[in-house]
């Protein structure tokens, strides 16, 4: 490949590099797009399985042109600012959902040699980067200038930090495992086959990682920051058209995020299963479209938690679950089976 | 002009005017949000110096963390703005003394050879900010940094004993209970006679 550039490098000079980057963002984010709005599709043909019912099925054969007319009717719909929001904040709060849920995918390595910035601290920087994605929650709902909005914002902001630290902890023992925080190294830490990934022997914190990364998606069954039948949609609710649907990609942007870091944290991300076949960008595909599907399954089965009880979970039960786990793997690397845990 | 100089030049303007937008903004909310960049802007400068583990660290403790807290608590009050700037000439003294002191301290410590702003020698490719760092909090720093540690959990157990104090108006709810109830001590069932509605009177 980089030699096959070499005429442009030349051609380009310093002008090279940030083109190159440029062309490698791209190539991220527009199949992220296209897949995100097929993960809209793909959750409303799930679900409606599950419940007995077909889905869209009108546009295109299979409804498989659904999601572009969703998206074509959004761009085209008014957007609304209601008299009494902050107009600045307002049309910020979007922009600071989507931005971070972008900006993650920087150092995800979808192969060993595939990935945009293989930088040492990878993991931490995910982990910051996403902890940014609240503000948005916040701003929006605080500059909406409405009870419900504002309603949604608060319980949106006290979940997602409440199951950060959860997620954090969970990821301290990844951490431990892998002795690295650069993500392809802790993949490479895995190889050896299906039963060598993590999940394994660090299987209470993947329950706990997969869980908290449900809770901090705002999604089915920890979506009471935009219960419809009791603040009607949470923070979102004076939003209308493209801002609307900013919120909406976002979401589903993150959960393509959560989906991918859990296959490389715990699923051996590109690693193959089977020692007979090659490790390849497919299987990541494979795992992350297996967790996302579980989420799908996650809002199709269960009921809506109660708020009291999602605070319960995330502070009382998940933390001392990792907190206990951690201390069981610190405590087994100092003996003879340390071997297990690496 | 290098590329990095000017980076970090607009982050340094940015980092200025977003500090600046902390005491002057009118509203609070901006003011908590004008701190967010000013933090993020700080991250970036520390990620010039190559302290990507300290800059990312500022992120995710102060920016995910520390001010959404503040956010918070500052979505939700209603302050009144001119009562808070009343005092705002009385206090000025003050508050030059202190900064005064502060840029003293400052000079004093960072004084000398660090004044000088020389580069520092850049590090190889494989040096692990992470992994140096932790190894020094560990080994020649491990005191202080237990010290720090126990402090804080002090002050965490301080604080948690203030807000639950008997207030006598907070509800609890006991989840194993919750739990263990049947369907018996819910509801219980009545036998009532089916009757037979009366039939409508007919028009006259």
């Amino acid at each position: 490949m980089e030699t096959m550039l070499a005429p442009l490098v030349e051609l380009l000079g310093p002008a090279w590099l940030p083109i190159w980057t440029l062309v490698k963002i791209i190539a991220i984010v527009a199949p992220l797009m296209i897949s995100l709005a097929y993960l809209t599709y793909a959750e409303r043909k799930i679900i409606g399985y599950m419940q007995v019912r077909i889905g869209p099925n009108r546009v295109g054969p299979l409804g498989l042109l659904q999601p572009i007319a969703d998206g074509l009717k959004l761009l085209m719909k008014e957007i609304i600012i209601p008299s009494g929001a902050n107009k600045g904040l307002f049309i910020l709060g979007p922009v600071l959902v989507l931005a971070p849920a972008l900006a993650a995918w920087a150092v995800f390595p979808f192969t060993e040699t595939l990935v945009l910035a293989n930088i040492n601290a990878g993991l931490l920087y995910i982990m910051a980067i996403t902890s940014m994605g609240v503000y948005g929650v916040v701003i929006a709902g605080w500059a909406s200038n409405s009870k419900y909005a504002f309603l949604g914002a608060l319980r949106s902001s006290a979940q997602i930090v409440s199951y950060e630290i959860a997620m954090g902890f969970a990821l301290v023992g990844v951490l431990m495992a892998a002795q690295s925080l650069n993500l392809i190294d802790i993949v490479k830490g895995q190889e050896g086959g299906f039963w060598h990934w993590y999940w394994l022997p660090l299987f209470p914190l993947f329950i706990v990682y997969l869980v908290s990364g449900v809770a901090e998606l705002n999604r089915a069954p920890f979506d009471v920051a935009e219960g419809e039948s009791e603040i009607v949609a949470g923070f979102h609710v004076e939003y209308s058209g493209m801002a609307f649907a900013v919120f909406f990609l976002a979401e589903y942007a993150n959960m393509i995020l959560i989906a991918g870091l859990t296959s490389i944290l715990f699923l051996g991300g590109w690693l193959s299963p089977f020692p007979f076949l090659p490790d390849s960008i497919i299987w990541i595909g494979a795992k992350m479209s297996f967790v996302l599907f579980l989420f799908l399954w996650f809002r199709a089965t269960f009921p809506r938690y109660r708020y009291d009880q999602i605070m319960r979970l995330g502070w009382k039960v998940f933390i001392p679950v990792t907190l206990v786990w951690i201390v069981v793997v610190g405590a087994a690397m100092q003996t003879p089976y340390g071997y297990l845990f690496h | 002009m290098e590329f990095k100089t000017l980076v970090f030049y607009v982050l340094s303007a940015i980092l200025l005017l977003a500090s600046l937008r902390v005491i002057t903004a009118r509203n609070p909310v901006h003011s908590a949000l004008a701190l967010v960049l000013a933090f993020f802007t700080a991250a970036g400068i520390w990620l010039l110096l190559e302290a990507e583990f300290l800059a990312i660290t500022l992120v995710l403790v102060y920016i995910g963390a520390v001010m959404v807290l503040f956010l918070f608590v500052v979505m939700m009050l209603d302050i009144n703005l001119t009562e808070l700037r009343k005092g705002f000439w009385n206090y000025l003294p003050a508050g030059l003394l202190v900064a005064g002191l502060m840029v003293l301290e400052m000079v004093m410590v960072l004084g000398g050879a660090d004044l000088g702003l020389a580069e520092p020698a850049p590090l190889p490719a494989d040096y692990s900010n992470t992994k140096e760092l932790g190894r020094l909090l560990y080994t020649v720093y491990v005191y202080p940094f237990e010290l720090a540690a126990v402090v804080l959990l002090v002050a965490m157990i301080a604080a948690i004993a203030l807000t639950h104090r008997k207030r006598g108006d907070t509800k609890r709810l006991n989840p194993a209970e919750q739990v263990k109830v049947k369907r018996a001590d819910r509801i219980y069932m009545v036998n009532i006679k089916s009757q037979k509605p009366e039939a409508p009177k007919e028009d006259e």
